[in-house]
């Protein structure tokens, strides 16, 4: 390749990524941007590019409409429970699928599978029925208790488990004298750590993120978790765009933190698989 | 580990005879897996079963259910208003999917050349929305494509001579504003798999069809294509199954005043519930879409079998 052309190539290359990247990013910008302007400025030509003084008071109207600090507590609750709880269920499961021999397990293995095809819609009302019959609804366990398993997180974990712990180790410590739950826990959780990281981020975004059962399930503003907050806020009768945008902000930022510190893990664990299969 | 630990090993059952290795292991196998039985028992098979019985009946969740046959079926099959939902479904699916695997296929492309630095910075910008939740997604992208004039999209479009479009009314412009939504959140993540796809395509076979001559555009047809082709089907597969239900999106766009511009399926079906208390209805909408659904899924694993033996697109 000639000089000039290979010059001429990079830059299209680097002037292609860039514009992505900056469309990306973008919104997270205006979105603090906004955060930090009064309410008439959204009605302002050209509209401000450049931080205001509202930062503060933005949020302080955002503390009058909706219970933040609850919400984020709620949906904290919320997504560290199910997180656990799939990250425990699942690897439970998957450890049997994997190393366990029992009648019917390939049966029962892919009858698991096709539960992924189900869409969530399906079931939406009689879940709500059950829910209310329950007693539940307003109840963060409405949300919590349905969420505690997956099938995909059995999957994942039984495909890690079976490539990573050899056959031999587990007879030899069942020779030992170890029972099936002590093998899981000192041989089987100590080696599928990275299993765990992955199949944790997917389990609390996913948990963190979900809108639609939330909504369904929780009405009560003193039980909303955070995304189900945001959405009454932008609701509201009289829009405060400042407002509206300071508590989309402040509860986006959270993530964007922990993703920022595990980037790289983030993305690999929300790219595996899809690649692999 | 010694040998003569390993040699004994049948008569392990310490409680006697019946309890024997096998049992046991059977016994763990069946508790461990248990959980997700007994959940799914509860909170999956039995609503789905439940929806697919209250697809035949009249019901409001409150009095006495009643035997109506098909008759739900009927009423949203002759409704105007499902077959919109149904339309804009698939309209805004496309509208937000087709250009975004393009434009990913084309970033990914791109990031992978090897004249690129700064991979890694790029790679986060472009996984940033995907992060985002939805509903934050919406509400930005909502104030972004407000009726003001002074909205952010209703401004660029000032720049090239374009009056201001009512986003929130045009049977276009919700459209639009929805499609780009979606179209923002994912295109990074799209792209993040297109590229983790390039890079496990062995640099040797570029290499070898190099030094047999082969032009860039050749590579790009014969190696690149083929080999990128699972990664493909998977992201469409993906995307078809989201675009059929997409919710948040419009539900948040649209706030308080449910507009058609922008119903979805599975907003109808919502709507039905949780608004009218017809769960009749809304079980029947529930029961369609889920048809639908799994009609696609059929079509994407013949389609990607057809594509996968026959070699060529």
């Amino acid at each position: 390749m000639k000089a000039a052309t290979r010059i001429g190539l990079k830059t299209g290359l680097y002037l292609v990524l860039s514009v992505g990247a900056v469309l990306s990013l973008f919104p997270f910008y205006w979105m603090f941007i906004m955060s930090t302007q009064p309410n008439h400025v959204f009605n302002q030509v050209p509209p401000a590019l450049l931080p205001g003084k509202e930062l503060i008071s933005n949020f302080m109207n955002v503390l009058v409409n909706i219970d933040f600090f609850q919400a984020m507590l709620n949906s904290l609750i919320v997504s560290l429970s199910i997180t656990v709880g799939v990250l425990f269920f699942c690897s439970l499961a998957g450890f049997a699928f994997a190393k366990l021999h029992f009648p019917g397990k390939r049966f029962l293995f892919f009858f698991i599978l096709m539960t992924m095809m189900i869409p969530p819609q399906l079931g939406l009302i009689p879940q709500y029925y059950i829910m209310t019959q329950l007693g539940w609804i307003n109840e963060l366990k409405a949300v919590i208790v349905p969420g505690l398993i997956h099938a995909f997180g059995i999957f994942w974990m039984r495909q890690y488990i079976k490539e990573t712990i050899p056959d031999e180790m587990i007879e030899a410590a069942k020779i030992d004298g170890c029972s099936n739950f002590r093998i899981y826990w000192n041989i089987v959780v100590p080696s599928t750590l990275p299993a765990f990281a992955t199949l944790g981020i997917i389990a609390f975004m996913g948990a963190w993120n979900d809108f639609l059962w939330p909504l369904t399930v929780l009405k009560d503003p003193s039980a909303q978790t955070i995304q189900v907050a945001i959405r009454t806020l932008y609701d509201a009768y009289v829009k405060d765009y400042g407002m509206i945008v300071s508590g989309t902000f402040w509860a986006t930022v959270p993530l964007i933190v922990v993703f920022l510190a595990f980037n790289k893990l983030f993305i690999s664990s929300l790219t595996e698989g899809s690649v692999k299969s | 580990m010694t040998l003569e630990k390993k040699r004994p090993s049948p008569p392990l059952g310490v409680k006697g005879r019946w309890w024997t290795e096998k049992r046991k292991n059977a016994f763990s196998g069946y508790l461990f897996i248990l959980p997700f039985f007994l959940l799914f028992a509860v909170f999956g098979l039995f609503p789905i079963l439940f929806s697919f019985q209250l697809a035949f009946f009249k019901w409001d969740g409150l009095n006495e259910k009643v035997f109506v046959g098909w008759e739900n079926f009927q009423l949203i099959l002759n409704d105007a208003l499902f077959w919109k939902s149904l339309y804009n479904t698939f309209l805004i699916g496309i509208m937000g999917t087709l250009p975004q695997l393009i434009v990913a296929l084309v970033l990914a492309s791109a990031l992978n050349s090897r004249m690129v630095r700064y991979r890694h910075l790029f790679r986060v910008a472009y996984f940033l929305p995907f992060v985002t939740s939805i509903v934050a997604v919406s509400v930005i992208f909502s104030i972004i494509f407000s009726s003001n004039p002074a909205g952010l999209a209703n401004v660029l479009l000032s720049w090239v001579g374009i009056s201001p479009i009512h986003w929130d009314t045009s049977e276009w412009g919700v459209k639009i504003a929805i499609s780009v939504m979606v179209f923002w959140r994912w295109v990074g993540y799209n792209t993040i798999i297109y590229l983790a796809g390039l890079q496990s395509i062995p640099r040797e076979l570029y290499e070898a069809a190099k030094i047999d001559g082969a032009s860039v555009l050749q590579q790009w047809r014969h190696i690149t294509l083929p080999m990128l082709k699972p990664v493909v089907i998977f992201t469409v597969f993906l995307s078809t199954i989201g675009s059929l239900q997409l919710f948040t999106e419009p539900l948040v766009f649209m706030g308080r005043n449910l507009r058609e511009e922008g119903m979805t399926v599975v907003l109808y079906l919502y709507r039905d519930a949780f608004n009218q208390f017809a769960f009749g209805t809304a079980s029947a909408t529930a029961v369609v879409l889920f048809i639908i659904i799994a009609a696609f899924s059929v079509l994407n694993v013949l389609l990607a079998n057809r594509i996968g033996k026959g070699g060529g697109l």
